[in-house]
């Protein structure tokens, strides 16, 4: 069955009831193009001021876009929801198949409201929804079992999206992520916890439509343009060859890897965990995103000998990336790759956010270190820099929170350090554990300010690294009005849902010609203008929950440690915030 | 001597998963989406596997027109066969014949997908993995 090129389709799911509904909501993609612009509208619609993220109040929130299924790397999905980890605005994206199965099952975006008294997973295929019994499945200790059993026992292979939690997930761990296609993740801000808390393991989604543009010779055309550009071009060989673990290595020299929970921006054993070295000794294949030809997936593969049985042997393949590599390796001091793989591999199984929980392990280390906290308050285990075993076992004990400590730490760096001290070295931007990058002060404004708290948001750090690659030093106005800029375009990206990594091919002109044959009449202006629109929006939910510049606060670590930019300024940043906040002109 | 051509799966390892193939099959028509597109890509059980590609295999013999009831399916030169739409009447016993399930089904029109060999999903394939091989002498 062919859907018209502007999705309409809601699917709404309530899960205390186990009921469902489908609502025309043509208005708000025809207004808000999709992603990121339509879920914050079903937000501010859906979710009641100051509910518990972990009540049946919450509302999740998954939206696709219009160019989904229609142009390549129009490959993400946006996941919306209030975060257990911040207290407010969650938003959160992911590829494998999802966007795809969504839109190919007929749907511009999903709302899971309600909570549901007894675990349950979500089978939706095309038109038929129904809600199956998950009982078996809760409490499984590997997420990569729960998406084998359910890929056996429901149907459409190749066309489809399994989505699951981990135990973390269902022990309300605040930063929980959702799994999908085993190897991706709605990562940040605890998508895994709402979930768990609704009792939802799971959601497979799966369908076979087309999709009729308004002007399908043109269509054909621009797609053709663009799938050149995504090939041919230089832009993406990046992603494509080596993968984002590439930026390791420049990261490190330029001292910006955050290392030692940031006591240093320099790990001398980085060469051992680069993008080089994984691609040179563990790369085992290379996969992709449902209508993504880049491929910026990749595998390690890590075969580990039993000791108690001679000729027999482990073999795990195990997805790494710039942040995993960065949060669970140089913050950890970790300068052995196979044990790097072994706790990614135990982060993956149990379901949580790799970077806070590396930003999470760096600062407990540091605690133990000082004598903040002791080894009982560990449940016996000694983290140490570089010690690969005891932080499996922490991750273990973490997820089961099995001690005052680690039923803290489960609640993410900030709320630990406001009970135990240590706020100065609690790496927390407005509740969110810190990405990669120490590169200067615009990656640190944009971190405290920016909608998710992710380097994402404004790309600070690309401000920084062009300011230090230019020579030229910029004022804090600069650094809001080129942050404003990147953030209110990027919301145009994520309402298309484009992955970033594409960013450099869909540019303004092309995401105009792109959006023509489909029947929207856009110009860049337009665009412009909107990605304004939805920043506002954003930022008016997070002011209704409570979102403070004045709670704000740059921990004091980033200031103490050198960046490539020099010494931060938490007056500079802090001036930076205030600015940035009143440039977007809220009232 | 007649011309005639045939996709084939040169290298499956080289598969990434993308379904870019997939996508091209249905956009032949000027649509985007899957609905009618005659190759599926799907994992061999978890990503970590790699990926099997469907593609009809043109068969000299085809099972898909032995069962079809209303001879809807002609063989065509080369191997496989083509559907003449108006004397199908979407039994879907196709379907079942083909043991590597490279029939697929159009729900709109109610009627098998069935591959032309015509080889423009290879040109969407960036790694190689399909392509379109012409071969002459081939039997009708």
């Amino acid at each position: 069955m062919s859907l018209e090129a502007i999705p309409s389709k809601i699917l709404y799911i309530d899960l205390s009831s186990r009921s469902f509904w489908v609502k025309d909501r043509h208005e708000l993609f025809q207004k808000y193009l999709g992603g990121a612009g339509v879920a914050i509208k079903l937000l501010h619609e859906e979710i009641k001021p100051n509910v518990d993220p972990l009540s049946a109040d919450n509302v999740i929130v998954f939206t696709v876009g219009p160019l989904t299924g229609m142009y390549p790397l129009a490959s993400k999905t946006v996941a919306m929801f209030k975060s257990p980890l911040t207290g407010n605005l969650g938003e959160s994206h992911a590829g494998g198949r999802s966007a795809i199965s969504i839109r190919m099952a007929g749907y511009g975006g999903i709302v899971i409201k309600g909570a549901s008294d007894r675990p349950i997973y979500l089978a939706i295929h095309g038109d038929k929804v129904s809600f199956r019994d998950a009982s078996t499945l809760w409490g499984m200790r590997s997420s990569y079992t729960v998406g084998r059993v359910l890929r056996e026992f429901e149907s459409g292979a190749g066309i489809r999206s399994i989505m699951r939690i981990g135990r973390a997930g269902e022990r309300l761990v605040s930063y929980a992520c959702v799994v999908t296609e085993t190897y991706r993740h709605f990562g940040r801000l605890g998508l895994g916890a709402v979930w768990g808390s609704k009792r939802l393991k799971a959601l497979v989604i799966s369908g076979r439509r087309s999709i009729k543009p308004k002007d399908p010779k043109l269509y054909r055309e621009v797609y053709n343009s663009i799938f050149d550009a995504v090939t041919k071009s230089p832009l993406m060989k990046k992603y494509h060859e080596l993968g984002t673990s590439m930026n390791i290595t420049p990261l490190n020299k330029l001292r910006a890897l955050p290392t030692r929970n940031l006591k240093e921006a320099h790990f001398e054993d980085a060469d051992k965990i680069s993008g080089e070295a994984f691609a040179e000794r563990f790369l085992g294949r290379r996969v992709a995103c449902a209508h993504c030809p880049v491929s910026c997936i990749h595998l390690a593969i890590l075969r580990e000998p039993y000791v108690t049985e001679p000729y027999f042997y482990k073999t795990t393949m195990i997805s790494y990336d710039y942040e995993l590599i960065y949060a669970l390796g140089s913050m950890l001091r970790l300068s052995s790759p196979e044990g790097l793989l072994k706790l990614i591999d135990e982060v993956e199984k149990e379901g949580l956010d790799a970077m806070s929980c590396g930003v999470a392990l760096a600062w407990a280390t540091e605690m133990l270190e000082r004598g903040l906290i002791t080894k009982d308050d560990l449940n016996g285990i000694t983290l140490k820099w570089g010690d690969f075993d005891s932080y499996i076992r922490a991750v273990d004990q973490l997820v089961e929170q099995s001690t005052e400590f680690y039923k803290a730490l489960a609640k993410g760096v900030e709320y630990a350090s406001k009970r135990y001290g240590g706020e100065e070295f609690a790496l927390s931007f407005g509740g969110n554990e810190m990405p990669g990058y120490h590169t200067g002060p615009a990656a640190h404004i944009g971190y405290l300010t920016g909608a998710r708290h992710s380097h994402l948001d404004g790309a600070g750090y690309s401000i920084d690294e062009k300011s230090l690659a230019s020579n030229v030093k910029l004022n804090v106005e600069q650094i809001v009005d080129s942050l404003i800029k990147e953030e209110s375009w990027r919301q145009i990206l994520s309402s298309l849902v484009i992955c970033y990594f594409a960013r450099g091919i869909y540019r303004p002109d092309m995401v105009v010609k792109a959006l023509k044959p489909l029947g929207y009449d856009l110009n860049e202006e337009d665009l412009n203008r909107l990605g304004i629109e939805i920043l506002r929006e954003k930022y008016r939910f997070k002011f209704r929950e409570g979102f403070d510049i004045k709670k704000l606060k740059l921990p004091k670590r980033v200031s103490e440690t050198p960046s490539p930019s020099g010494q931060i300024s938490p007056e500079f940043v802090m001036e930076g915030v205030n600015l940035y906040i009143k440039k977007l002109n809220l009232e | 001597m007649m011309v005639s051509s045939r996709l084939s799966v040169v290298d499956v390892d080289l598969c990434v998963g993308c379904q870019s193939c997939m996508f091209a099959c249905t956009r032949r028509f000027g649509e985007g989406g899957l609905s009618k597109s005659s190759i599926h890509v799907r994992s061999a059980g978890g990503f970590e596997r790699g990926f099997v590609v469907i593609v009809c295999k043109a068969c000299e013999d085809p099972p898909c027109a032995r069962v079809c009831p209303t001879d809807a399916l002609r063989l065509r030169i080369g191997g496989g066969v083509i559907l003449r739409k108006e004397k199908c009447i979407g039994c879907g016993n196709c379907v079942k014949a083909c043991v590597i399930g490279a029939v697929f089904w159009d729900d709109e029109s109610n009627k098998p997908v069935i591959c032309i060999h015509c080889g423009y999903c290879a040109k969407f394939c960036p790694y190689g993995v399909i392509k379109l091989e012409t071969q002459e002498g081939g039997k009708a």
